[in-house]
């Protein structure tokens, strides 16, 4: 992947503008916000004091370098670093004003706000619209079969997945290529109607068509949630996303509107990354 | 080595660069070490093959001839006075019948020239001791056989039975031999009348157990085994399943855990014998627990069960990959549930595996239950876990023990019964693993 993008010619994609537009929200578009957030696992730690806001209606892209902490950062918004034993978190991160690291806070419940989509297309070994069903299952969001078949199907429809899938629904959704395994998961992330979609590089495992129409998606989709990305493409971060944070070495060193860190980062390390320097 | 060529047969690539001159001196011994390790692989395999069908081959041709019986056919006279002499006519009174005198009255009315009290005696023994509850079970089927004669094939004694099947050396002088000659003449007699035959042993497979062995059947054993290993199955599966998730997927790892682990990993390797002494202290000793009891047994055979299970189900569950967990953890599943509605499921399979391996490891296993007293003599066949019971492993080391000839092939036949056992079990749980792997 080429990632060495020329500062001077760059010329930002067309709908930059657009995205501008929408980054200029007010602050009370704020949904989740993360304030002195220190990580450890173990003795080490991953996280330096971060603080970020990810804002509704909006992608969010965190790029930076391998072992930086982005993955670590945004499994601290569903609260996924609870399963890791050794892993401790320090710090405030809110969604909508409340701490989701509350005692009384359950995960489930969080994670049920907060859904997410792994870097490796991870579908269940069941049927499609098993995967899909799953969520509003577990949930009880389906008064009844016929409503279920309508989370299931919109689902899949937003996921841009259900044209293609729609005959055969009660077929392993293991079967499906790696690119409809990966909106299969998004699809399987919406149908629980989440606020926040996290997303640890979903288009890492996937050919570059795939990747395009993983992209068109989540610009399709985005008008309805908040969504973090992190991605190792810087191209990607600037074609998908409308607000990048750039990480290095647990801090976060630069956070702002997408087109105005890869045009004009007022940080050194920011620069030297997206220009391909190190990372 | 000037030539390389000599020392391998494979071309030459390369020229004669140092290299290629080095590498093609060096390919003979390797590909000759290649060789030997094939050949010595097959030569393990052949070997393990060759002992398998000498093992197997003694087996079946000593114990088919346990499926047959020899029966003699005499004409029964049931006589009033001697199964009913009041006339009474109840069920009581011709249960108690002297239905011996009827078989010995029969023998003396097929060989009259029987006169002397010893040959009299010898005579009587060509039936089977149990010639008199065959009788008694006929008459008590139907009472109106009282007064009438009827042709009766009864079976006859394991002696008789033994030297039908060619396993007594007849050449041998009269007095070294358990058979008199006198025996041979009136089996001979038989067989010219065509009263004498083998039939097809259902008793061997629907009987308990029996210090004749003509009558000796392997049913009790059976339904003993079938109860212990029930009640295996139902203590180790479930706790050895439910162990293994919780130390797998729920436990912290620290020093107690990790104490946990080596103790499991050290009791599957506990020798079996031991376990019954505990189930000897413990159940029967502390509990109070019914004594042969496959209750009992089965406890026994759970504890020692237990740990492969947990072992093999541990290494199940860790290689589901942790993809899935997080799937289901990330749309909102509990823990539990993603144990329950994906990870267990996925990891059964192999579940299964280890757990058929443990209960086929309980299912020939006889030590740990000698200590439990399940190798007392049992005659009736168990109707619950609770009743006395023995298990097959425990019916062939019985029997084995047994000094009569006739025990040698039951013996045998009850390790084939014992392997249709294990094969039968086997092959529902490969096949129920079959289906569990289909679902998904």
């Amino acid at each position: 992947m080429n990632q060495h993008l020329d500062l001077k010619n760059f010329v930002a994609p067309p709908d930059v503008e657009i995205h501008q537009k929408s980054a200029a929200r007010d602050a009370s578009d704020v949904k989740m916000s993360a304030r002195d957030l220190n990580v450890f696992y173990a003795d080490k730690q991953a996280l330096f004091d971060v603080a970020l806001d990810i804002r509704s209606r909006q992608v969010t892209s965190l790029i930076g370098p391998s072992g930086c902490g982005k993955s670590t950062f945004i499994r601290c918004l569903n609260r996924m670093n609870d399963v890791i034993d050794i892993c401790r978190v320090e710090g405030a991160i809110t969604l909508d004003g409340a701490d989701i690291y509350d005692p009384a806070i359950d995960p489930v419940q969080l994670r049920a706000l907060v859904g997410m989509v792994f870097q490796k297309p991870n579908p269940f070994p069941k049927s499609i619209y098993e995967n899909v069903a799953y969520g509003p299952r577990l949930h009880g969001l389906a008064k009844d079969r016929e409503e279920l078949d309508e989370i299931v199907t919109t689902s899949l429809e937003k996921a841009g997945l259900f044209d293609e899938v729609k005959d055969r629904l009660d077929e392993p959704g293991t079967g499906l290529s790696g690119g409809q395994q990966q909106r299969l998961c998004i699809a399987r992330a919406i149908a629980v109607s989440p606020e926040v979609i996290l997303m640890d590089e979903p288009c890492s495992a996937l050919d570059p068509i795939a990747t395009a129409r993983i992209e068109e998606l989540i610009d399709e989709i985005r008008e309805n949630f908040a969504i973090v990305i992190v991605t190792h493409s810087m191209q990607q971060a600037a074609r998908v996303s409308q607000r990048t944070a750039f990480f290095h070495l647990g801090t976060l060193v630069e956070v702002g509107d997408t087109a105005e860190i890869f045009t004009n980062p007022r940080d050194q390390r920011t620069q030297d990354y997206i220009t391909g320097r190190f990372g | 080595m000037t030539d390389p060529a000599a020392f391998s047969p494979a071309p030459a690539l390369g020229g004669s660069s140092r290299t290629a001159l080095r590498i093609g001196a060096g390919l003979a011994r390797r590909r000759a070490a290649e060789k030997r390790f094939r050949a010595y692989g097959l030569t393990a395999i052949v070997l393990a093959l060759s002992f398998l069908v000498l093992l197997l081959g003694t087996i079946f041709s000593n114990g088919y001839t346990a499926f047959s019986q020899t029966h003699l056919r005499l004409d029964i006279e049931f006589a009033q006075d001697a199964i009913d002499p009041e006339g009474k006519g109840d069920a009581n009174a011709l249960a108690d019948g002297d239905y011996q005198a009827l078989a010995k009255a029969a023998l003396r009315k097929a060989f009259p020239e029987v006169k002397n009290r010893r040959a009299k005696r010898r005579l009587y023994k060509l039936v089977s001791g149990d010639a008199a509850y065959e009788l008694q079970r006929m008459v008590l089927a139907d009472p109106s056989l009282v007064g009438q004669t009827r042709t009766v094939w009864l079976t006859a004694s394991d002696d008789i039975d033994m030297l039908r099947k060619g396993n007594v050396a007849v050449g041998l002088p009269e007095s070294q031999r358990r058979i008199k000659d006198d025996e041979l003449a009136w089996v001979a007699a038989l067989d010219k009348q065509g009263a004498i035959e083998r039939r097809f042993d259902t008793r061997f497979f629907t009987g308990g157990d029996s210090r004749d062995p003509e009558i000796a059947g392997v049913w009790g054993a059976v339904v003993g085994s079938f109860f212990t290993l029930a009640v295996t199955l139902i203590l180790a599966f479930p706790l050895g399943v439910m162990a293994a998730v919780y130390l797998e997927e729920f436990a912290p790892s620290n020093r107690w855990t990790n104490l946990v682990e080596v103790n499991i990993n050290n009791l599957a390797a506990v020798p079996s014998i031991v376990f019954g002494l505990l189930g000897l202290a413990v159940f029967l000793n502390f509990l109070h627990l019914p004594r042969s009891a496959p209750i009992v047994g089965g406890i026994v055979l759970a504890l020692m069960t237990m740990p492969t299970v947990i072992i093999a189900a541990r290494a199940s569950l860790q290689a589901v990959p942790p993809s899935i967990r997080e799937a289901a953890l990330g749309i909102g599943a509990s823990r539990l549930q993603t144990v329950t509605d994906h990870v267990l499921p996925l990891a059964m399979p192999g579940v299964l595996t280890g757990t058929i391996i443990g209960m086929a490891r309980a299912l020939g296993e006889s030590a740990p239950l000698l200590m439990i007293g399940m190798v007392a003599f049992i005659v009736d066949i168990p109707k619950s876990p609770f009743d006395p019971a023995t298990v097959l492993p425990v019916q062939v080391y019985l029997w084995a023990d047994s000094p009569e000839r006739a025990f040698l092939e039951r013996t045998s036949a009850a390790i084939i019964v014992l392997l249709a056992f294990l094969i039968v079990m086997n092959l529902s749980a490969i096949i129920l693993r079959k289906k569990l792997e289909k679902r998904w």
